[in-house]
């Protein structure tokens, strides 16, 4: 089981950005009024936001970074690990994460690659941050996390157009001998790899004029082979059955119940998705935050901007026992118990 | 060895008032066992993933797509509920 504790790891400071323009879903006139009611309601989803064409995830990444490294006062020398974690990279090739470290004025001497997942990524993306920086060889790193999701979403895709918005984050690790421990459970189900896929444009199936042929998959449902194809129904029983008992394995594992946790902090999926997971876990609706109303699922970024969107004022005032749990595509999920204390969390930058 | 059987008891009259509440459009107090289904709601995916997930945080029973298509009145859908409940 990837179920594992690491030490001396300490989260400095999260910063969150977003594109500017929104997009509401009141606007989306490919549904009746009583359709985006439902919509609004079932999944939670009533604004987002979305990148303009060629506004890129590291471009949102990079002015989070700028901003908590201000905020932090660190130097840009003293930075020695860069771990990019997204599904929307400026290029095929090469990696993301040099470009952001030759923008952010990061050394030569600072490591720096790409993690390819979504929803479970800030969870996953932490934890190799953590291993890695644990035995102090490495004192600081940066963790910049988001997608640009709007950009592979039909317009005639009811399922997906109206559900995601687009968002950018930074975290600054750092080592700290003595730092409480993060404790992970990480798990995967590849099996489930076609439940949420961008089915061309890879090795597989090369980018050819008939990726761009829009073919109506049902009512409501128009895409092409470059746009992202959600399987609603098989994502939701997938989170029904495996989050919960995700998070109670990883709760026993350290000793902890419920109760011990000031917020749980979940990857933004839809509203009933993660009301049932609420509801699953017994959570008190108030240590459960949302940021999906105003920002949509947001992937990989839902996470650290939650925390910017709703408890800015906590993380930088407390200190707070968080639970973090990402889950979808992959199929991959993990969730991780850590101590934060008073960290720096600036207001969300608008792109 | 002593074996232990879980048998989960579902009132079929609870399971209606229950999916009642959930779907607030629905008029409260129509649903009998015998009703069609097909004449009270229709399964787009949005009512489906809500009973989905109704009947998953009530009784701890993951259904799936199909054991809706397949029911025919309220009392099929309590079948379907109640049976993988004790079967669990």
């Amino acid at each position: 089981m990837a179920v594992f504790s690491i030490p001396d790891i300490r989260m400095a400071g999260i910063a969150a950005s977003v594109p500017r323009q929104e997009y509401n879903n009141r606007d989306y006139e490919l549904i009746s009024e009583k359709e985006k009611d439902t919509f609004i309601k079932i999944a939670g989803v009533e604004k987002r936001r979305v990148a303009v064409p060629g506004m890129t995830t590291s471009d949102l990444c990079f002015s989070a970074a700028h901003k908590l490294l201000e905020g932090l006062n660190w130097k840009t020398e003293d930075i020695e690990l860069l771990i990019f974690v997204s599904q929307s990279r400026d290029y095929l090739i090469p990696a993301t994460a040099g470009i952001l470290q030759d923008r952010l004025g990061l050394p030569k001497s600072c490591m720096a690659f790409d993690i390819s997942l979504g929803c479970s990524g800030y969870v996953y993306g932490l934890s190799v941050m953590g291993r890695m920086m644990a035995n102090g060889a490495i004192k600081k790193g940066l963790f910049l996390v988001g997608d640009v999701s709007t950009q592979n979403t039909s317009f005639k895709d009811k399922s997906t157009f109206p559900l995601f918005g687009d968002a950018g984050s930074a975290t600054a690790i750092e080592y700290v001998k003595g730092a409480a421990e993060m404790a992970f459970n990480l798990q995967t189900d590849g099996a489930g790899y076609k439940a949420i896929i961008i089915p061309d444009g890879g090795i597989r199936n090369f980018a050819s004029r008939e990726s761009f042929e829009y073919e109506e998959i049902s009512e409501g449902i128009t895409r092409n082979k470059l746009h992202i194809a959600l399987d609603g129904l098989e994502v939701f029983n997938f989170s029904l059955r495996e989050v919960a008992p995700n998070i109670r394995t990883l709760l026993k594992q350290v000793d902890k119940n419920v109760e011990d946790i000031d917020y749980f902090v979940m990857h933004q999926a839809n509203r009933l998705m993660n009301e049932t997971i609420r509801k699953q876990l017994k959570i008190n609706p108030e240590k459960y935050p949302y940021s999906m109303g105003e920002y949509g699922n947001t992937s990989s970024a839902s996470i650290p901007l939650t925390i910017a969107a709703a408890l800015s004022e906590e993380i930088s005032g407390k200190d707070l026992n968080m639970l973090f749990s990402g889950f979808g595509v992959g199929l991959s999920w993990g969730s991780v118990v850590l101590k934060t204390d008073k960290i720096l969390c600036p207001e969300i930058i608008e792109l | 060895m002593l074996q232990i059987q879980r048998t989960i008891m579902i009132v079929i009259e609870e399971f209606i008032k229950g999916v009642e509440e959930e779907f607030e459009d629905m008029e409260q107090g129509k649903l009998k066992p015998d009703s069609a289904i097909k004449e009270h709601f229709t399964w787009d995916s949005i009512n489906a993933l809500i009973f989905i997930a109704h009947v998953n945080v009530e009784y701890d029973v993951v259904i799936n797509a199909d054991d809706l298509v397949n029911s025919n009145t309220v009392q099929d859908l309590y079948n379907v509920v109640s049976s993988k409940a004790n079967a669990a």
